[in-house]
């Protein structure tokens, strides 16, 4: 299990101890924590699933490959910390992780 | 939550897929705190079908991460759930649906959101042991009895889920070949440029891919095992075991039955209303109408199923929030992910961006008159996701721009 921290755009925290090889999206949306649509359910095809990864973390995280990149890229609201939450698996390194989500996915 | 007791019998669902796994939440979400009844007639509780044509036939994820919510979310929720059980009908005069154990369940207002099912062949032999359709998890579990390196599969369909069955089966070892009755594979739904990148990709991997076949019977032994594919001149494609994957049918003859207004789908305007004030319905099973098309439609995707969830929710609860966008889809087979957006048919121009007789990688854009309609993008998410915004927007491109690699995506609408 590993400590994982959701924020909301309104700032509202939601913390979950995670099962490690679940993705961060997973986590979130069995939990029912809003902000995170997962319309695709992980298949890297939708970019309903974004967060911002805070700078420190950012290293920690395996990197995004060409696909995840490409439809963050096109996001309306991602930038540079952001990342797709299905692509991101959950493991120890990742012990107080805090995400935030966008305004809105769509 | 506070869940006071009340005597209005609240809102029934019927059918337990992914339109109505969204109701269930999008409800709650929306305030709305009556009693809420999930009636489907399969064992699990709401699950995403996706999957079952990719990761979860390969065997990569267990169900625990094709379900749609964990099974506390609905004791959370306070949504009885009742699995394994079928809505036999609806009485929209008592309002009250009946189960095929004879409970009389009563509504406030209904959804109905069951789905499509998969169109049978009617041919001899089609009861044969071995002949296989891809719907649900326990079709997935039959079909994963039969893989084994070197076994004889024969798939009857080239569409999505035939190829992408394919892709599996064939990483897996097995021995595949594809029947398909029009002249090239996905042949309702892409252009030919498509169609044929995907022939090479499958028959580079070791695909037997045969266009222009059609099957009329299946041989079977004296176990009623099925052994051969007969498709006609004498013409026999021997087998261990068949998949047919040949299209889908609306679930809607409940609806139907009890006096709805039915035509290719159950009948709904924007909000998912259907002709009776009380009853709604989301997801495969509806015909809706689309005015970024401008037009009716009925969709097979998740997409559909989940904005009509939401739509539904909030329509249920006195809110309108009509469902109108761009469909979206996509495909995946081996490392390559199709995405498409839009509906091509109709379009009067065709314009390719990248190379698919050599690359992994290309985009095909379709254009009416030209206004960009749909694209289909091959491992090519800027052209997915630019072309759905053009899309909305019917901007009128110039095909030449969409097909010069040199000007980013970003850059194609301007003039
Ligand atoms: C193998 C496969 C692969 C797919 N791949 C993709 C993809 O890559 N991308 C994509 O966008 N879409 C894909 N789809 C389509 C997508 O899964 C469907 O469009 C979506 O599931 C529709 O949701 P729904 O809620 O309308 O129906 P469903 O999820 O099918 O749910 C309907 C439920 O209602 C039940 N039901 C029906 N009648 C009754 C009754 N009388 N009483 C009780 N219960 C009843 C059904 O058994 C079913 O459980 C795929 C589908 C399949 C089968
Ligand atoms: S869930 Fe669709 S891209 Fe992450």
């Amino acid at each position: 299990m590993t400590k994982v921290t959701f924020i909301e755009h309104s700032g509202k925290e939601h913390t979950l101890d995670v099962a490690d090889g679940l993705t961060l999206m997973e986590a979130a949306t069995k939990a029912l924590i809003p902000g995170i649509d997962a319309d695709c359910g992980g298949a890297c095809a939708c970019a309903t699933c974004m967060v911002f990864v805070p700078e420190d973390w950012a290293g920690k995280l395996a990197d995004k490959d060409p696909m995840e990149d490409t439809m963050l890229d096109f996001c309306e609201h991602s930038a540079e910390n952001s990342r797709l939450a299905c692509q991101i698996k959950v493991s120890p390194a990742l012990e107080g992780i805090r995400v935030t989500m966008p305004e809105s996915q769509h | 939550m506070s869940m006071s007791a009340s005597a209005s019998p609240g809102i029934v669902i019927i059918g337990a897929g992914q339109a109505a796994s969204q109701a269930v939440v999008s409800l709650r979400a929306e305030g709305f705190e009556g009693a809420i009844t999930l009636i489907g007639d399969e064992a699990e509780p709401p699950y995403q079908r996706p999957p079952l044509s990719k990761k979860f036939l390969a065997g990569e994820i267990g169900f625990d991460r094709v379900e749609l919510k964990p099974a506390e979310f609905y004791a959370n929720a306070h949504c009885t759930l009742m699995l394994g059980t079928r809505v036999t009908a609806i009485d929209a005069k008592a309002k009250t649906v009946t189960t095929g154990d004879g409970h009389v369940i009563a509504y406030t207002k209904l959804l109905i959101a069951t789905g499509s099912r998969v169109r049978e062949i009617n041919v001899p032999g089609f009861d044969l042991k071995g002949v296989h359709y891809l719907r649900s998890v326990g079709d997935v579990h039959e079909i994963q009895s039969h893989f084994k390196a070197g076994a004889r599969m024969v798939i009857v369909g080239g569409g999505y889920i035939g190829l992408e069955v394919a892709a599996v089966a064939k990483k897996n070892g097995l021995d595949v070949t594809v029947l398909e009755t029009a002249n090239r594979v996905l042949a309702r739904v892409v252009d030919p440029i498509v169609s044929r990148f995907y022939e090479r990709v499958h028959a580079a991997a070791g695909v037997n891919i045969c266009t222009d076949v059609t099957v009329v019977g299946f041989e079977g032994d004296a176990d009623h095992n099925v052994t051969g594919v007969n498709a006609g001149d004498g013409k026999i494609f021997p087998c261990d075991f068949v998949v047919v994957g040949i299209g889908i049918l609306p679930n809607a003859e409940l609806a139907e039955m009890a006096g709805i207004e039915v035509s290719n789908g159950i009948v709904v305007d924007e909000c998912t209303r259907t002709s009776d004030p009380d009853i709604f319905a989301a997801g495969d099973c509806t015909n809706h109408p689309n005015g970024v098309f401008d037009r009716r439609l009925r969709l097979e995707s998740v997409q559909n199923a989940i904005e009509q969830g939401k739509t539904a929710a909030a329509a249920m609860t006195g809110k309108d929030k009509p469902y109108n966008q761009v469909p979206w889809f996509w495909s995946d087979q081996y490392d390559l992910k199709l995405q498409i957006a839009g509906l091509s048919q109709g379009y009067t121009q065709a314009v390719t961006r990248g190379n698919p007789d050599t690359d992994n990688n290309f985009a095909v854009f379709y254009l009416k008159d030209g206004v960009l309609i749909a694209v289909d993008a091959v491992n090519r998410p800027p052209e997915f996701m630019m072309s759905k915004m053009l899309i909305a927007q019917h901007a009128k491109l110039d095909p030449a721009r969409l097909a010069d690699e040199t000007i980013n995506m970003k850059e194609v609408a301007k003039a």
